[in-house]
């Protein structure tokens, strides 16, 4: 006699709807276009020749390893991410994509970039991939987000990688240059994301996750998006008088930091109303700017000492 | 001789059958990016990607 009576079981296995789009979802393409590009410069910043079909291929690895680590957090997060409004359109909230399929997705990515990218480039390369990978999920997503209010400033680590994963692929070693541009994204990370979890801390609270402005309060993170924006401009233009990047790079720092630093202030200052919503706002939108502005200088001379080595 | 049997498993929806087919070309696209990738990184890499520590 069978315990379970089958005729009694309606088999009724849940058909997939979700199509590719939702699967690009899964993959965080915004925060996989800034990787891509910190990659980039990583890349190009490195010396020596490195053949354009390699680089091609760790750029794509380094992407799709970021894809990965995003399909994966999404994994996890999928109840958090249901209670608050910035992430409830997202695949697995939304019935689209279920759990174990974005586990499998997320899985086999990270597999296959970190294997690629060790067999084609090279194995130093694919272990940093590797540890980007399990530092997101494992030590972010798993453990940091949801115990400490200082979830993303160990967890920006991760973040800060990708040039470094970069610079590991066409040298096979590594050097001060990548470690300098992954302290300016380490040091950006906090002041960026808790400009975010200030307008949104409704949203923070209500899923339970300990982001500084509801553990600690606005007034405080104002106070350390503040400092971290101190330490952040003098980390950004340190290298410059060190001699490691050129004049128009420290120039273009002392700008840009000058107006991130103004922006910090007024956050700090404007505590009340939606003079305070406006000032975390603007602060947040020019925060990506600023990061953006700080690369794309870096690549720019990278390019025009390329083109034109005589005028530089 | 067996009598033809109606199908008795689970019918896909035109909505399931299209969303299928797409993963199904994505996978394709995907393997075959792979494929390509190795192939041009051996022929970068040329008789040098032979030599593998023993």
């Amino acid at each position: 006699m069978s315990v379970v009576d089958h005729n009694a079981i309606e088999l009724s296995p849940r058909i997939s709807e979700a199509d590719v789009a939702d699967y690009i979802a899964l993959l965080k393409p915004r925060v996989m276009s800034l990787v891509i590009f910190t990659a980039l410069v990583g890349l190009v910043l490195a010396p020596g020749h490195f053949h354009p079909v390699l680089a091609f291929t760790s750029i794509l690895c380094i992407a799709v390893g970021a894809g990965a680590s995003g399909a994966l957090n999404m994994w996890y997060e999928s109840d958090i991410d249901a209670k608050m409004t910035r992430t409830a359109n997202r695949p697995i909230p939304r019935g689209r994509v279920t759990r174990p399929e974005a586990l499998t997705f997320g899985m086999t990515l990270a597999f296959f970039s970190v294997m690629t990218l060790g067999i084609l480039v090279n194995w130093f390369a694919g272990g940093l991939l590797a540890f980007t990978i399990f530092f997101y999920v494992v030590i972010y997503t798993m453990a940091l987000k949801r115990w400490t209010a200082q979830n993303i400033v160990i967890g920006g680590a991760a973040g800060a990688l990708p040039p470094v994963v970069a610079w590991a692929a066409a040298t096979g070693s590594l050097s001060i240059e990548p470690l300098l541009l992954f302290l300016i994204i380490f040091f950006w990370t906090p002041p960026h994301f808790w400009a975010l979890a200030l307008f949104r801390s409704d949203d923070y609270a209500r899923a339970g996750v300990p982001m500084l402005p509801v553990v600690a309060g606005p007034d405080a993170t104002r106070l350390q998006i503040l400092l971290y924006t101190l330490v952040l401009v003098a980390v950004a233009f340190a290298p410059w008088p060190l001699g490691y990047f050129d004049a128009v790079y420290g120039v273009t720092s002392l700008v840009l930091g000058g107006v991130m630093l103004a922006l910090a202030i007024n956050v700090y200052r404007r505590r009340e109303g939606s003079e305070a919503l406006r000032a975390t706002r603007k602060l947040f939108a020019f925060s990506i700017l600023y990061l953006f502005g700080l690369f794309a200088t870096l690549l720019l001379e990278v390019v025009a000492h390329a083109v034109a080595p005589s005028i530089w | 001789m067996a009598d033809k049997q109606e199908p008795n498993g689970i019918v896909l929806t035109e909505a399931q059958k299209k969303s299928r087919r797409q993963r199904s070309i994505a996978i394709a696209l995907a393997l075959g990016v792979l494929v390509v990738l190795f192939f041009a990184v051996t022929i970068v890499k040329g008789p040098a990607v032979l030599v593998r520590p023993m």
